[in-house]
């Protein structure tokens, strides 16, 4: 046991999601170890009740407590085994993706799927069931997860996987940490030879003529995704670049090695009018003509995660804060889905600088799960005047066509929407309080979204 | 030295390897290619550490029991050990008010944070004496330069130490042995965690980098952040009877 005589004790920090609004205070809790983490849960015990945090990349406030406590998982964050023959690693849910190419890249091995942004813990990628720009073909996060650990609510802990507590394992999958705390991840990684991406861009002038495109190609390529113009309209609705990717093949030792280059920082937060509808028409114009149709190679960085090569990135947005708005539609509504929100946003003058709109490949199986087979769109929009009516109007448009909003960038919906893009909620609050009969969890989304009843 | 005979890997033996500046010493030691021996009270702790560090860096690790208040078991610490430099870490920090309350509270303060490094101290001296080689490190605290009404207790554990460094540094200079003094400002670890008086805090990496390279460089004193060799050279310059009157 770890110093079992102290108490366990909390700092009080301002904590929000990347989208920095909304911006609440909350009993932050550092546990180093399992042991620690079970002596807090009996010290919150009808006190006061808990979340878990990640590296805080999601956007809105589900790794957030407003005037409760939050358990920070980045004191747990140590690799405990890997097999290099195959490529299966067990660590600690506070390891990043950054740790696991920086450890396991030279070795040959990539994360089989990782979401936009390494700096995301592999906790929060098991409570979001997080995708990659190869969901198309492989599936979510889950599908190179072989099992972990969950500490649950009553402080016991549960060995999960498909065979093991099924049905926690699915739950926790898009629970957006609601059963408890994830202390350990076995995954399997994926063998590549070189840590460079073959990359092809193809532009295309219509959605009909994107949708063609993936349909044709997408799958001969591991990751497709396009970056979308959400200017245009008419006609030109849905223009932008696909770029699909594949892992080049290189000599398994050399080639392995990561570019070198060091990460800018944003180190203050623009004025709120930096962003405005002059600067992303100029930005989503000059992008549309620079990107030709074409082939290159470049490093895993620049092709995964182009924003991490700015830290602080989100404060561009000024403080007002932003949120990233993620829908997906089911494959027969989903060209329909896209022009309906596009149109909006085109007319709301709210368009983005950054839209992203990919083919998803199958339905996810957990209760919460994001995915379903069809088109996702995610789109970024500054904070101000208005903006959470016209989410609500967003919302209605996406159920409308039979969509949902991704539970990892929703920090608007309302509970009514969410019960309604989320039909099998029963299903996940009877696994949550059967983990959690005294009411330990808690999120401000969680009673946002009415989850979780916590007054 | 022959071109093919693979260059021998250094060992660091860290005591008090579970703490928060300790595992991030570990890692840069590791990363810059030292082998590493972890000791500390809590078994399941280290193998924690040295399996992370294994897989993070491919280097050996081993890991050896280590309790600062078990003064008889010092003297089998470093046994059968082929080291190059020792670091020691542990420590305890209670409140002023604490310790003042309670003398076996604050005994046990003194112990861990003095005490033991006295003993251990001796330990490792005789021993890298006798090689007439290596780096022996020990962490200290600028809370030991001078002190301050709201922490004296735990900076007296610390001011000890420092002038027990001092002291042995000029005894081993002449047997080849290098003694590194440790003095970090406030750093964001456990000991830290929640306090409300700490002000802004470095993190344990910056604070490792400096530290393992002042422990390669052979140095005598590490401030770190840097910023508090400056500070600190002026707060000890400030005279007693004008010091009790301000409230740094
Ligand atoms: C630039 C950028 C790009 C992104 N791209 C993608 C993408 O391509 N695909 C995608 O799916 N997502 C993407 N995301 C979203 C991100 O992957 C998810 O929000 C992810 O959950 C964030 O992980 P985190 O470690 O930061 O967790 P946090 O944001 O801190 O927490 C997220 C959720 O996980 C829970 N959680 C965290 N750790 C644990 C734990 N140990 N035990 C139990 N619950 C836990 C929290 O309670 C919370 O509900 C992106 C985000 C950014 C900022
Ligand atoms: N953090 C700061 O701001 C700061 C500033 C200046 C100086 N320092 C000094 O730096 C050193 C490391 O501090 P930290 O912040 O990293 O502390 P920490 O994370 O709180 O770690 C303290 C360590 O001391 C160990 N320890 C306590 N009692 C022990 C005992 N009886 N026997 C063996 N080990 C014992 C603990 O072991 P367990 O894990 O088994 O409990 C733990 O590893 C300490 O000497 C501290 O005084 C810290």
């Amino acid at each position: 046991m770890t110093r079992p005589a102290d108490p366990p004790r909390a700092d009080r920090q301002r904590l929000a999601g990347w989208g920095l609004q909304p911006r609440v205070d909350c009993d932050v809790y550092r546990p180093g170890s399992a042991d620690e983490l079970a002596a807090l849960l009996r010290d919150a015990h009808g006190r006061h009740t808990l979340i878990s945090r990640g590296l805080g990349r999601s956007y809105g406030d589900p790794a957030t407590n407003a005037d409760r406590a939050v358990v920070l998982h980045t004191g747990m964050d140590r690799f405990l085994a890997f097999d290099d023959a195959i490529g299966v690693v067990t660590a600690e849910a506070g390891v990043s993706f950054a740790d696991l190419i920086d450890a396991l890249l030279p070795r040959g091995w990539f994360p089989a799927v990782t979401p936009g942004t390494k700096f995301v813990t592999l906790g929060g990628a098991v409570a979001a069931d997080v995708h990659g720009k190869n969901h198309h073909r492989d599936g979510s996060f889950n599908t190179c997860l072989i099992a972990f650990d969950l500490m649950t609510p009553t402080g016991d802990t549960l060995t999960c996987s498909r065979e093991e507590n099924a049905d926690v394992f699915w739950a926790t999958l898009g629970g957006m940490g609601l059963t408890g705390f994830i202390l350990t991840v076995t995954l399997k990684m994926l063998r590549v030879t070189s840590s460079r991406i073959d990359v092809s861009s193809t532009r295309v002038g219509s959605l009909d003529a994107m949708l063609e495109h993936f349909a044709a190609t997408d799958e001969d390529h591991r990751y497709s995704v396009a970056w979308i113009d959400c200017l245009a309209r008419g006609a030109k609705l849905g223009r932008g670049v696909v770029m699909q990717g594949a892992h080049a093949e290189g000599n398994g030792t050399t080639d392995l090695r990561p570019d070198k280059r060091r990460a800018k920082s944003v180190p203050i937060h623009f004025p709120g009018c930096a962003l405005n509808p002059l600067t992303v028409k100029a930005f989503n114009t000059a992008y549309y003509a620079k990107h030709g149709s074409g082939r290159h190679t470049e490093g895993f960085d620049p092709y995964f995660y182009p924003l991490d090569a700015v830290h602080h990135w989100n404060r561009v947005y000024g403080k007002r804060g932003f949120v990233q708005y993620q829908p997906v539609f089911p494959e027969q509504d989903g060209a329909a889905g896209v022009r309906a929100v596009i149109n909006k946003l085109v007319d709301a003058r709210r368009s983005s600088f950054l839209a992203v709109l990919k083919r998803m490949g199958g339905q996810a199986v957990g209760p919460l799960g994001f995915p379903m087979a069809g088109l996702t769109l995610a789109v970024d929009m500054p904070r101000g005047a208005g903006l959470e009516p016209f989410l609500h109007e967003l919302d209605a448009v996406v159920l409308d066509h039979g969509g949902r909003v991704y539970l990892a960038k929703d920090a608007a919906m309302s509970a009514e929407t969410f019960r309604a893009m989320y039909p099998r909620l029963d299903a996940f609050r009877a696994v949550q309080r059967r983990l959690d009969p005294d009411g330990v969890m808690s999120s401000t989304q969680a009673r946002r979204l009415g989850i979780v009843g916590d007054a | 030295m022959s071109e093919t005979a693979a260059s021998p890997t250094r060992c660091a033996l860290i005591v008090g390897a579970t703490s928060g500046i300790a595992r991030a010493v570990a890692q840069r030691l590791a990363e810059r290619g030292w082998s590493l021996v972890l000791a500390g009270r809590d078994a399941e702790a280290l193998e924690r550490e040295a399996a992370d560090l294994r897989v993070r860096h491919g280097v050996g690790v081993q890991t050896r029991r280590f309790d600062a208040l078990d003064l008889d078991s010092h003297a089998g610490l470093i046994d059968g050990l082929d080291l190059a430099a020792a670091v020691l870490c542990h420590g305890i920090m209670l409140s002023n008010d604490a310790a003042v309350a309670d003398i076996h509270e604050h005994r046990r303060m003194i112990d861990v944070n003095y005490t033991s490094y006295a003993s251990v101290l001796e330990v490792l001296a005789a021993c890298f004496a006798e090689r007439g080689d290596g780096v022996i490190a020990a962490i200290s605290s600028v809370a030991g330069d001078r002190g301050r009404p709201s922490n004296y207790c735990y900076g007296a554990t610390k001011a000890a130490v420092s002038a027990y460094l001092s002291g042995l540094r000029g005894r081993l200079r002449p047997k080849g042995v290098a003694v590194l003094t440790i003095k970090p400002g406030p750093t964001d670890t456990p000991m830290t965690h929640g306090l409300t008086a700490k002000g802004p805090t470095a993190t344990p990496q910056t604070v490792a980098k400096q530290i393992v390279r002042d422990i390669e460089r052979r140095r005598s004193v590490c401030y770190t952040p840097r910023k508090w060799w400056p500070i600190m050279t002026i707060i000890r310059a400030i005279p007693e009877w004008l010091f009790k009157r301000t409230s740094l």
